[in-house]
């Protein structure tokens, strides 16, 4: 079982996130794995697990140079290798641009030795589009299975819950497939001691689009397949009416929304 | 005029509400081709509404294919279309589903892609929120097809009778890609949909688990019934139900916060509603600094008696 898991660097929403001058996210600021790929890699190293010593677990992050921190935390979380591709030319990427990176990572360490899955999050906390794993298997010519909210794998195949609205859906896949998951599928561990220590021998490549066969035209701000035009800072929300209930706060509540001709 | 492709999001032929504010856009920018994917009976239905919202040509694919096999049909689908009717740009419904065809899509014909837009100019210039609705950002494709996914409830939707000509496609998708083995049907709740309710009540950890209070307000006020994650992952309510940046976005006329504290992961999904109300036992919540109207009381005091008081002045 060899399974690449997505783990991308991006800022922290509990600070004050921001844009550089060239309207590209800042990246300069304190950031972290994001939370909703530790579910993959959660779930790849239950499966990892189930499949004893030969089991292979690869973590990779395109980022900038502190993007390597969501690298090495997955390394202390378990991961057994870590992927950073590192490249003053990626900044400023749209998703195509990324996927065609993250495409080219897959397709290398599957001529090492083939991978079974690629595991991602559902959606990065900061682009938020969901479109990078479906681009990424539309890339390898692989299927993916997205929106997980559970993974099982028997017999060269994927199966997966996909919860909808009104339906749930089940998916079967070959392998290789990418698959998507939700932050339902599982309850992620914390890195142990143990694991931190562990984590500093680990094998933690840094590959460029050179090691990659990826030309410099494909990427960055200039190649970008999407051009912002206008960030503007959204006004706050000027402060309401705060009453406190004193046993009339629910009369006053409807009173309020009849005035705001709600009901 | 070149053609605007719409996506039509549809459930056996009743055509949703957000494909109405899809063709409404979509006549900014050109002419509005609404691509069915499904029975063509079905879709001879949907014409006719399709069409009072400005739906020149009504494209339909008939093929067991879209149901079997996941995204990646639709996706070929609409990759032909782009090559055969060199459309100005394709507007797709911002449900998972959607995002993921526009994805693929756009991969497979080099063009960028943008989705969660809450607007598209005549220019095709998209506005998104991002950061949790902190900023308000516009953009640009700028190579190949615009794929975009627009957000429901992001415009009122207007009728513009329009001919609704019905056209079968002929093309074939590969019928490769992971494969649809079998679907659970959801029993239906009743109520609206959360995504396109006009009101919405949300109840949280300070629920303790009883949804009872929440959707009696819900359902006095004909609204839909939201959850946070707590409450999700507490058992309380189904995922569906989850409002927040790994739930649904809603933009109601109003939205109800009740013992919710308002964690950033949680405004991201609510904080554009038009009203907002919040009632929380705790006055230094985060939630009452977004509250038009907050109330500072135990949700089982307050939401029972708002709840005969609206019953009342509806009667
Ligand atoms: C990656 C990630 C994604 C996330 N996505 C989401 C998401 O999509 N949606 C989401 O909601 N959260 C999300 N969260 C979780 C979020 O950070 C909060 O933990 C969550 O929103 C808290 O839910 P809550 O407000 O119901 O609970 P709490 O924060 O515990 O607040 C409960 C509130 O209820 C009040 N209360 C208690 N009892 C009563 C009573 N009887 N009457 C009145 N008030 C009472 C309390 O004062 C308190 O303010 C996400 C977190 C992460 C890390
Ligand atoms: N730069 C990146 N590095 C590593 N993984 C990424 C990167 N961008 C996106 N991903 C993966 O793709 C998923 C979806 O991201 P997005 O399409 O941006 O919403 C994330 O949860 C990650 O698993």
């Amino acid at each position: 079982m060899r399974i690449a898991v997505f783990t991308k660097y991006v800022p922290d929403a509990a600070e004050e996130r921001t844009f550089t001058a060239d309207k590209t996210v800042d990246r300069d600021t304190d950031g972290l794995l994001s939370e909703l790929d530790e579910y993959p890699l959660e779930e790849a190293l239950t499966f990892a697990e189930a499949h004893g010593k030969d089991a292979e677990v690869i973590a990779i992050t395109v980022g900038p140079k502190q993007a390597v921190a969501a690298v090495k935390k997955s390394l202390q979380i378990g991961a057994k290798r870590g992927v950073h591709v590192l490249d003053d030319r990626i900044a400023g990427s749209c998703v195509l641009s990324t996927s065609r990176v993250l495409a080219a990572v897959v397709e290398k360490l599957h001529a090492e030795a083939p991978l079974d899955l690629v595991l991602t999050g559902l959606a990065s906390t900061d682009g938020v589009t969901s479109a990078v794993p479906v681009q990424v298997a539309e890339r390898l010519g692989w299927p993916a299975a997205t929106v997980a909210s559970s993974v099982e794998v028997a017999d060269g195949k994927v199966r997966i819950r996909r919860d909808g609205d009104t339906s749930s859906q089940f998916i079967e896949a070959e392998l290789p497939a990418v698959v998507s998951v939700t932050d339902q599928i599982n309850e992620p561990r914390y890195p142990s001691f143990r694991g931190i220590m562990a984590a500093k021998r680990k094998p933690l490549d840094t590959w460029t689009l050179d090691d990659l066969g990826v030309s410099g035209d494909e990427v960055g701000q200039a190649a970008a397949s999407t051009v912002v035009q206008s960030i503007t800072e959204r006004p706050p929300r000027t402060a309401g009416e705060i009453v406190h209930d004193e046993g009339d706060g629910g009369r006053r509540l409807a009173e309020y929304l009849a005035a705001q001709k709600l009901v | 005029m070149s053609e605007v492709l719409v996506l039509v999001d549809h459930a056996d032929g009743t055509v949703r509400k957000p494909t109405f504010e899809l063709l409404t856009l979509a006549r900014r920018a050109g002419t509005p081709v609404a691509v069915f994917v499904g029975a063509t009976e079905a879709a001879s239905n949907a014409a006719a509404t399709l069409a009072e919202y400005g739906a020149e040509t009504v494209l339909v694919a008939d093929d067991p294919v879209y149901q079997n096999v996941l995204v990646t049909p639709a996706a070929e689908l609409l990759a032909h279309l782009v090559g055969s009717r060199q459309p100005a740009a394709v507007l797709l419904p911002s449900s998972f589903d959607g995002k993921e065809i526009a994805a693929r899509a756009a991969a497979k014909t080099g063009s960028g892609v943008i989705t969660d837009a809450i607007d598209v100019d005549a220019d095709l210039t998209a506005t998104q929120q991002v950061f949790a609705a902190a900023y308000t950002v516009t953009s640009k494709v700028a190579k190949g097809t615009p794929f975009i996914t627009v957000k429901p409830n992001s415009v009122a939707a207007e009728p513009a009778p329009a001919t609704g000509a019905v056209e079968a496609i002929d093309f074939t998708p590969s019928g490769t890609g992971a494969r649809v083995v079998s679907v659970e049907e959801k029993p239906a709740s009743g109520r609206p949909e959360l995504t396109e309710a006009a009101t919405v009540v949300t109840g949280g950890r300070g629920t303790g688990g009883d949804f009872g209070p929440v959707e009696a307000l819900a359902d006095a006020l004909g609204g839909a019934v939201g959850a946070s994650r707590a409450a999700v992952d507490a058992g309380w309510y189904p995922h569906a139900h989850q409002v927040g940046q790994t739930g649904k976005t809603v933009s109601p006329q109003l939205y109800i916060a009740a013992g919710v504290s308002g964690a950033v992961q949680h405004r991201a999904g609510m904080q554009t509603s038009k009203t907002i109300v919040a009632v929380n036992k705790d006055e230094d919540a985060p939630i009452f600094e977004l509250a038009d109207f907050g109330v500072v009381g135990d949700i089982f005091d307050v939401l029972p008696q708002a709840t005969e008081e609206v019953k009342k002045r509806k009667a």
